[in-house]
Formats: C-alpha cells, structure tokens, sequence
C-alpha cells in the first residue's frame, strides 16, 4: 500500500495548480473558522476574568445576573444568612462597581473597582509591588498591570489618583490571570472603601463569595440560597452562563455561528470543487489503472489519502496562519481578545474532515463507477 | 507452460434490455496460443472492443466462457480477477493513458508499484523496460514532453514491466502517424513476442498486417475468417 500512497502523493502534489486551489481554499476556511471562533473564546474568557481572577467556587448573586460586570446589588441579610447556612466554611462580600479616574490632562477614565472583604481580603490579587496591608492605608487602592495598565498612564506605587472626586494613593501593583473585556483598568480596593467612593443604589453587595465545607454541599447550599429568592452558581456555572449571554443574547453566537458556516461552505466548495475536477481529469487514468489490476478498494485508498492529506495540510497552514496573526496582534496590541483553544482546533479539524470526506466521497463515487471497458470505448 | 494461451467458448454479450438491447459477441468461440500475434480487425461497432474486454477479464459476458491458461477467469472474484489481470496481462491502450504527473519512469513502473514492489526498486526495473524500447534516456521527462510515438512506447514499457504472458493491444496505431505506427507494430513484432507470450491485438490499420501471425474478422458480432497468416 505504501508505494499506491506514494502514487497517489505524487499525481496530487505534481499537479501544481489543483493542490494550490485546494490547498488556498482549506487553509482559508480554516484560517477563518479558527479566527473568528478563537476571537468568541477571548472575548469569552475576558468576559469571565472576575470570576477567575477571584476564584472563588461559589457565587451567590440575585437570579437577574447574567455577567458578572452587570451585578445586581443584595441586601446585608444574604451575606448574613449565607453565613449562617449549612455546609457554608465561609463567606465573604464582594463589590464589583465602575468608577471615573480623571487623569492628569484633565481627562477621565473608566476604570472597574474591585471592593474584596475587610477583614479576609478573599479574591486578592498576586502583588507584584508592595505589600497587601497596604490596603488598608488610607485610600489604598492596588492598580492591576495588564494590557490596559497604561490608560491610567502607567502609576507607581504611591502615585496619587482622583477617583469619583475621591483621592485615592496607589499602595500596590498587581497581576492577574486574565484581563478584563471592556478594556479599562482595573482597581482592587477594601469592600467598605468601594462602597464609600462609588455611589450606589441601596443594596451595596454585588456577590457573596462562598467557600464551601466540600464539594458535596455545594448542591445543599445551592438549594439554601434558592429558597432564599437568590442563586448559587459555581466558579463553572457562572461562566458558562456568562458565556451563554454572550452566545445566545448578544447576537455573537449567532454571528459566529454564520461565520463558521460560512468558512465551511467558502472551504468546501472551493476544495470539494478543485478535487473533483481533479477526479474527473484524471477519471480515464483511474481506469486504466484499474484495467491493469488495480483493485477497488486501493482506488478508494489512494482517493481517500489524498483527500485526507490535502485536508490536513491545509488544516495545519490554517491554524499556524491564525496562530501568527493572532501573535502579531497580540504583540501590537496586548489587549487583543483572542484564544486559540482545543476547542477551537476541534471545530475547526472536525470541518475539515467533512470536507475531506464530502470531496472524497464524489471523487469515490465516480473513480468506483468508471468501468475499464470504457477506456477501451475510448 | 501450456501451449494455448487463451480459449473463448460460446461468448454472447449484449448491452441494455428489450427494445434497446444491442447484440455486441453472438456466440463466439476463439484459441490463441503462445507464440503467436493475432490480429482482431473489423469494421467500427463489429464487436472487436468488446470481445477484446471479455478475453482481458475486464467486460464480463452474458454467456460463454474464458480460460486464460487454464483458468476460467470469469469463475474468479473481481479482487482475484484483478490480481490475475495484474499478473497476466498487458494493456496497450489507443490513448496511452500515461499519468501526465508522473515522469516516464514512474508511469512505467506503475504495474511494478501495484505488485507492491519498492518504490526505488520497481523506478530502477521500469528504466529497463524504457531501455528496451529505447527511452531510457527519457526516463525522467514527463510524458507530454515525448512524441506519439514515444507515448506509445512507454505505454508498451508499462504493460512489460510487470512482465506479462498475454499482451492486450488496442487500436495501438490509431493514435499514431503511418511510420511510427509501423515502426511500434515492427518493434512489438521483433522485441515483444516470443514463445512464452501471445499478442493480441484489436486494429483496423491494415498497413501493420504483415507482422500478424493471424487474422480474424469480426463483423456483426461474429468471428469470421479465423485464418492464418497473410500472404
């Protein structure tokens, strides 16, 4: 079989033209599914990087809340009956709130204010400069360095800002797992200094962040809190159903979704096309080869090899082609919201291989149904 | 080896049904032995592709039967009938259909390669064929960049090199101007046949009859004039 697949390599590679157009046309789609499904998962995952920056296993929110940016203030008594239920190690309040910064030009800018428990700080982020009791200074704030760092025009520890008309000193600089999606920076401050510089509606606490007794509770402590007109969700949950607002109720899914097929019918109409026109010029010579003794099923294999080699290969230009640009951009612009995951690559290899096994199943059918007698007709 | 290369008994073989249906082999019995280059020659439409297709295992007959050098062809499945088509016969085709990708080395080692032969090795035992039937020095030139002629030759280079005992010609000239058919039918004659192989082939180019041992007439679907050779 080795030297039919050397065969078939090489009537598909030698025919420059065709394996270029099939080529261009997989590594396109692919290029594109991957782009636009890996743009979907960065924005998911920035959309999500409160949830993970605070790691907390369960949230406790009112039932409204889709994202964790669009909380939904709750009265002290949850953050009190939370406590108080079984199964319940801890829990602790948490405040997520927007906030202006004027900056030194006289300009403001939008920043997201992180107010974490007094008294245990849970959800703090991993200093890279100063030290974590500073925030208890007198307007201590720690400001994150990531991508959007700059947009506060890059403070050092001490720098002084105004904050909602507040002053507000930087104690500390830290890092995170993930940066925001909406593109401003980040404040880390206590619960009760949050809550003092950010006007708010009634009800101040955003989450209540809970560290069960084990896992098994965490369905005990889900039903506690439902029956306490709320919900629990944890750290999984909560980003899924971030990531379901974003697929299902913004319009993205729905985007992606004609996106993607797209690609896929862009890729296989290209690719299924060339590869049965290469079929059909060389439909004649697959006779004669089967003429001479070929059996039928060395035809499909040699159809299927190289299908599946023109699919593959096109596959792994697509993704290093997606993978570059996405470095490059990432290189230019730090805050560049796109993740290339295992899921991604799935998606992307999973269409491929249908378009693989489209265009080889047409080339089959015709190779299978040439008789050799017709070669003899001419 | 036997002396009788291929007998053809009682072969009927018609194409579509009822009203449509088309008489193509009317009961057509034949021998060929080893040694010998029988000329099958008639008329368009006579029935001599057909018959040519049924004696090469490759158009099953309505009726009749085939035996290759004992063996009824037509009694073995289509992986075994391939296998012995591979092993037994060498096809010239009117149009060559040489791979246009492919250097002429490689598409004279194609039999080679479906025998399962190394790559390399069957590339080298192909260069051979193309010396005998002097194209070695075109070994590694695609075959759009030779003459007819030399098409044709490859073609013969790739039907031998699997080294075949029946060689299956069809119309081998008709593609080719007077001379260089001549010339090919000339070289198979003189290089090609011996005692160990029967050449059978299908033409209606009577200018290539001197080099048959026998000619038979088909017309109607009917064998007629299974004669000897011509004067």
């Amino acid at each position: 079989m080795k030297g039919i697949l050397k065969l078939a390599y090489k009537l598909l590679v030698n025919d420059t033209a065709k394996f270029t157009a099939m080529l261009v046309g997989i590594t396109f789609a692919v290029f594109l599914m991957m782009f636009v499904t890996s743009m979907f998962s960065g924005v998911l995952k920035h959309a999500s990087s409160t949830i993970i920056n605070i790691g907390a296993s369960v949230w406790v929110m009112d039932p409204a809340v889709n994202t964790v940016s669009n909380s939904v203030g709750m009265p002290d008594y949850v953050l009190d009956a939370v406590r108080s239920m079984q199964g319940v190690k801890y829990a602790v309040p948490l405040y997520s709130g927007g906030a202006l910064v004027k900056l030194a030009d006289g300009t403001y800018q939008s920043v997201t204010v992180i107010g974490l428990d007094d008294i245990s700080l849970f959800g703090r982020p991993e200093l890279i400069e100063g030290n974590i009791e500073d925030i208890y200074a007198e307007n201590g704030f720690i400001v994150v360095r990531d991508a959007e760092f700059s947009k506060l025009e890059n403070p050092h520890i001490g720098s002084e800002l105004e904050l909602n008309d507040h002053r507000g000193v930087v104690v500390g600089i830290a890092k995170v797992a993930t940066s925001g999606l909406y593109g401003i920076p980040t404040l880390y401050t206590t619960y009760k200094r949050a809550i003092q510089y950010i006007p708010n509606p009634r009800y101040t606490t955003s989450y209540v962040l809970v560290e069960p007794k084990s896992a098994s509770a965490i369905p005990q402590i889900e039903r506690q809190v439902e029956a306490l007109g709320y919900r629990a969700r944890t750290k999984e949950e909560f980003m899924q159903r971030t990531a379901d607002f974003f697929i299902y109720q913004t319009g993205g899914g729905t985007n992606l979704l004609i996106m993607t097929v797209i690609s896929f019918i862009v890729g296989l109409s290209l690719s299924g096309q060339t590869f049965y026109t290469f079929i059909l010029e060389n439909l004649e010579r697959f006779g004669a080869l089967k003429a001479i003794g070929t059996r039928s099923r060395e035809l499909v294999g040699m159809i299927l090899f190289q299908a599946t080699f023109t699919a593959l290969t096109g596959y792994g230009l697509g993704v290093g082609l997606c993978a570059f640009l996405v470095w490059l951009a990432k290189k230019r612009l730090p805050s560049y919201a796109a993740m290339i995951t295992y899921s991604n690559l799935a998606i992307a290899l999973g269409m491929v291989v249908v378009i693989a096994a489209v265009s080889s199943y047409v080339g089959v059918r015709r190779v299978l149904r040439i008789e050799p007698f017709d070669i003899f007709r001419g | 080896m036997p002396n009788i290369a291929i007998q053809a008994s009682g072969l009927v073989k018609w194409f579509g049904e009822d009203e449509a249906k088309t008489m193509a082999l009317k009961q057509v019995s034949l021998e060929a032995q080893f040694g010998e280059m029988v000329y099958i020659v008639g008329p368009s439409g006579s029935g001599k592709t057909t018959l040519l297709s049924v004696l090469s295992g490759i158009l099953r007959p309505n009726e009749g039967k085939v035996f290759v050098e004992g063996v009824d062809i037509w009694g073995l499945s289509s992986d075994q009938l391939a296998d012995f088509r591979l092993g037994k016969i060498g096809f010239v085709f009117q149009d060559f259909h040489l791979f246009p990708r492919l250097t002429t080395a490689e598409n004279a080692a194609i039999p080679l390669i479906l025998k399962k032969r190394d790559w390399n090795e069957a590339i080298g035992e192909a260069k051979k064929y193309l010396d005998i039937v002097g194209l070695k020095s075109r070994a590694d030139l695609p075959p759009v960049k030779l003459s007819g002629g030399e098409q044709q030759r490859v073609a013969i280079a790739r039907a031998l090199s699997a080294q075949p005992d029946i060689l299956i010609m069809d119309e081998p000239t008709a593609s080719l101007d007077g001379d260089t058919g001549h010339e090919i039918l000339s070289f198979v004659h003189q290089n090609v046949l011996n005692q160990n192989r029967c050449i059978i082939v299908v033409t209606h180019d009577d200018r290539i009859n001197e080099f048959a041992t026998r000619i038979l007439s088909m017309e109607d679907g009917k064998l007629r004039g299974a004669g000897g050779k011509p004067a």
